[in-house]
């Protein structure tokens, strides 16, 4: 199918309902999620690929969409906070966070939710050694609520262990 | 007016502060106040945010004053709506308001059921009446469910839209600016044709050095910059100072003191020290970008903006545009996480001029790069400390100077309107209206604090004291207020120096410490963050571990913070461990009250190990994160805080960390090493350097 100017329509799944977007084919994820598709709760940040905040999951794995060109995910799986099923890995992380009242201003804390998900719904047993490692060269933090996250994210490795 | 503060409807309560939210939590503690005085549950009060039609004009959100300013008017305000209600509750229920008592938003007689709730005495009630025509009303207190109160905010957060720069208005387009990479450069020209015609661009605004594009869409609007800069030339305007770690440049702009303390007669006697510290520029580098969303319609503008200040924001802009100020209504949203005077009030300008130039909603965003290059940056400051000690081991001189680029440049604060765009348009700015009020009325700001002097006077028991602040009037960056002004340099260099004048007497830093302290607020702080780090005064430190404590009062009139920092100094110094204690008042969230305290750790530890902006010759030398490094994950260090009860007056706590940890982690490493660090950032080649003794 074609529309009458623009380029062929990319299909995705997004929060498992299939979407198609008419959108330049390089434009980033981000802002098609954002404003073809009104999902708000991906941040925009940096549009460096430096500070995290704009993080999803593709089939999974979690990553940011301000570096990923629309093109490079046709047809895959995915999943934004904005779409978190209850009971779901990214609900989970999210329930953590609040219990903890881990943040200030928040704005870092939806990417970050999102590859603490991927982290612990992974095939592998999550390691808290890693999982630091990953936050630390994929997030940024400016406000400082890195203490509450990292006991949200015990309070989650605790519960998976149990 | 009460209906400032207080509005309501069938669906319950609404509350507005002045105090607008900056990612501290404030708008949970004002619900948590106004939910105690009203009797309902805090969930069930809605925390509506300020705008210039309807929150009340309380000046700057800033300087740790929510709390102790906002706070006690919205108590009495809340108070005062619940005898109003209480009224028209008593003619619904025919009884006298006096025997009515209040419990979960529910007026009733005791040991009756009829009840009637807030929302249905809605209709009936007005609060548009004067606040100054009542009594003062019979104040509550602090309910138990205000105490445990969880951020109401945060849900919607956590889920999605809920920032500024989510808002989506009809037909809304995004801006983008073209800045210069060097503070010296101005814009010439660009191939402005070819950017027009590129996809998606509406239109091309230039005014003077000012330049943006308004698109379609925001990612049109980047690319369409990108192209821009290609072609863009730029002219110096003047010559850059060299920039070095001992900020020489001050020394070419000399600038005559202001006396903040002054001693009489001749000094002392005795054996004299003096030492000099120094902190570079610093960066907000907020996560979220800077943004602003402004639609302007033929009779007026309405801007959302995340501004600390909507109300003297307002005037300037009215200013700078040549329109009444009633025409432009300011609508705070929240942004991310705001640390003081970033760019939030430049990008507001920014999306007027350039929705003005479209009739149509426009949203600003800035560029990663002009966020850390544009955005003013936190001051640079040298301290310069002398003291002369007694044979029996006490100060009985202090002498200080201050040298510091503006800490207060904010909208209306002085002559000029302290826009970005403004500067970088042609044409002068014309003079303010007499309708706009300089921003006198928040205290702090008033001419015995100009920022760079903050803290600069200990609070120790001292015989003598002077203290000089030099105010460079304006620095080869742009620099305004950030989180803790001048405290983090003045108590960094204070508790520095007092660990040098102990180690000069042969002291234990406590006990020297505690001999020059006399006000008992400051002496159970100290106390118990010793206490609860085991401070040991037989710890000789060495081996590349070290501890470090460190202690200030606020502003000198704000809260008290003291702690003890351990830290292991390898290739770099790592901080183990920081146990602390504060004294802010009386506790309304104290939830709330924590975590502005572990931020306040972590950020200042940051700023003190990792953090500085500068130029050379080809322009600003931090052109986004990789060139700005900030502490993660792996840096957090426990943080154990002690929280001393007091009946005393609230204080707020986002910034009384700031300068004790910075202090203590510069004590901890001299503890390790031997030698002190006085230049901040104290990074790897400034403790070689240190070792080396070339400091
Ligand atoms: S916005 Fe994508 S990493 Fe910063
Ligand atoms: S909570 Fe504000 S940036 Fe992380």
């Amino acid at each position: 199918m074609t529309t009458r100017d623009g380029p062929a329509p990319i299909q995705l799944i997004v929060n498992g309902q299939s979407r198609s977007v008419e959108a330049d084919r390089d434009a980033p994820l981000l802002s098609v999620l954002r404003d073809d598709l009104g999902l708000l709760g991906t941040r925009t940040g940096c549009l460096e690929g430096r500070c995290g905040s704009c993080t999803v999951h593709v089939d999974g794995r979690a990553v940011q969409t301000c570096t990923t060109p629309l093109w490079s995910v046709t047809g895959r799986k995915i999943d934004t906070i904005d779409g978190a099923a209850p009971g779901s890995a990214i609900a989970r992380v999210r329930d953590a966070f609040l219990h903890e009242q881990a943040a200030q201003c928040g704005y870092c804390v939806n990417g970050i939710i999102m590859t603490i998900a991927s982290l612990i719904a992974g095939p592998a047993a999550p390691d808290r050694g890693h999982i630091l490692t990953v936050l630390d060269e994929r997030h940024l933090c400016r406000c400082g609520a890195h203490p509450r996250m990292l006991r949200a994210l015990d309070r989650l490795l605790a519960e998976t262990a149990a | 007016m009460l209906d400032r503060w207080i509005g309501a409807d069938r669906k319950g309560l609404v509350v507005r502060s002045g105090k607008v939210e900056l990612g501290q939590g404030i708008a949970t503690t004002m619900a948590a106040i106004a939910a105690s005085e009203l009797r309902v549950d805090p969930l069930q009060v809605r925390v509506m945010p300020a705008d210039t039609t309807l929150a009340p004009n309380e000046g700057y959100t800033a300087g740790s004053f929510s709390v102790e300013h906002g706070g006690p008017a919205m108590r009495v305000a809340a108070a005062m709506a619940r005898e109003v209600f209480a009224d028209a509750a008593a003619r619904h229920l025919g009884a006298e308001a006096d025997d009515l008592v209040v419990q979960d938003g529910l007026f009733r007689m005791p040991g009756q059921n009829a009840a009637i709730s807030y929302g249905e005495l809605a209709e009936v009630v007005d609060l548009h009446v004067s606040a100054l025509d009542r009594a003062f009303p019979p104040l509550l207190g602090l309910s138990d469910t205000a105490l445990g109160l969880k951020r109401p905010d945060l849900p919607a957060k956590l889920s999605g839209a809920a920032y500024v720069q989510d808002i989506r208005l009809p037909g809304m387009l995004f801006g983008r600016m073209l800045r210069p990479t060097a503070p010296n450069l101005r814009l010439v020209n660009f191939d402005r044709e070819l950017v027009a015609r590129l996809p998606g661009v509406v239109t091309v605004v230039v005014q003077g050095s000012f330049a943006g594009v308004v698109a379609q869409r925001d990612d049109q609007a980047l690319a369409a910059i990108a192209t821009a800069r290609k072609s863009a030339r730029w002219a110096a305007i003047s010559t850059l100072p060299a920039d070095d770690d001992a900020l020489s440049w001050m020394d070419a702009m000399p600038v005559p003191p202001r006396h903040v303390a002054t001693a009489e007669g001749e000094p002392p006697e005795g054996r004299r020290l003096t030492a000099r510290f120094v902190r570079p520029y610093l960066l907000h580098a907020s996560v979220g970008p800077t943004c602003a969303v402004a639609d302007w319609r033929d009779d007026g503008a309405t801007v959302h903006t995340h501004s600390q200040g909507i109300y003297p924001l307002r005037g300037q802009m009215a200013r700078v545009l040549g329109v009444p100020v009633d025409s432009l209504t300011l609508i705070h949203a929240h942004g991310a996480g705001c640390y003081g005077h970033n760019g939030a009030d430049d990008v507001a300008l920014d999306a007027a001029i350039l929705s003005r130039a479209v009739k149509a909603p426009v949203m600003v965003l800035w560029s990663r790069r002009d966020e850390m290059t544009w955005s003013p940056h936190a001051a640079a400051m040298r301290v310069e400390l002398g003291a002369a000690l007694s044979d029996d081991g006490r100060v009985t001189d202090w002498h200080c100077r201050v040298e510091s680029a503006p800490h207060l440049a904010r909208p209306g604060m002085g002559e000029d309107p302290n826009l970005l765009a403004a500067a970088e348009m042609e044409g002068p700015v014309p003079a303010a209206p007499p309708v706009v009020k300089p921003p006198v009325a928040t205290p702090g700001f008033s001419i015995s604090d100009r920022g760079g002097d903050r803290n600069a006077r200990p609070l120790y028991d001292l015989p003598r004291l002077t203290v000089l602040h030099h105010e460079l009037p304006q620095g080869p960056l742009r620099s305004s207020a950030m989180r803790a002004l001048g405290a983090h340099l003045n108590v960094y260099a204070i508790e520095g120096f007092m660990d040098e004048l102990a180690q000069a007497v042969g002291s234990d830093p406590l006990a020297f410490r505690l001999r020059h302290i006399s006000d008992p607020r400051a002496l159970a702080v100290i106390r118990a963050a010793a206490h609860s780090a085991a401070w040991d005064e037989n710890d000789v430190g060495g081996e590349g571990t070290g501890r470090g404590l460190a202690l200030a009062r606020y502003k000198n009139t704000g809260a008290y913070y003291a702690c003890v920092v351990r830290v292991a100094v390898e290739e770099s110094v790592r901080v183990l461990s920081v146990h602390g204690a504060v004294d802010a008042g009386r506790v309304i969230h104290p939830d709330g009250l924590l975590n502005q305290i572990e931020g306040g750790v972590v950020q200042a530890a940051s700023w003190t190990l990792l953090e500085r902006a500068g130029w050379d010759k080809d322009g600003f030398t931090v052109q986004g994160w990789d060139s700005y490094p900030i502490w993660g994950f792996r840096d957090i260090p426990p943080i154990h805080t002690t929280v001393i009860a007091s009946e005393d007056p609230s204080l707020g706590a986002g910034e009384c960390a700031a300068g004790p940890v910075a202090a203590a982690i510069g004590n901890a490493v001299a503890h390790a090493l031997g030698v002190r660090v006085r230049q901040m950032p104290i990074t790897r080649d400034r403790l070689l350097a240190a070792i080396q003794g070339e400091m």
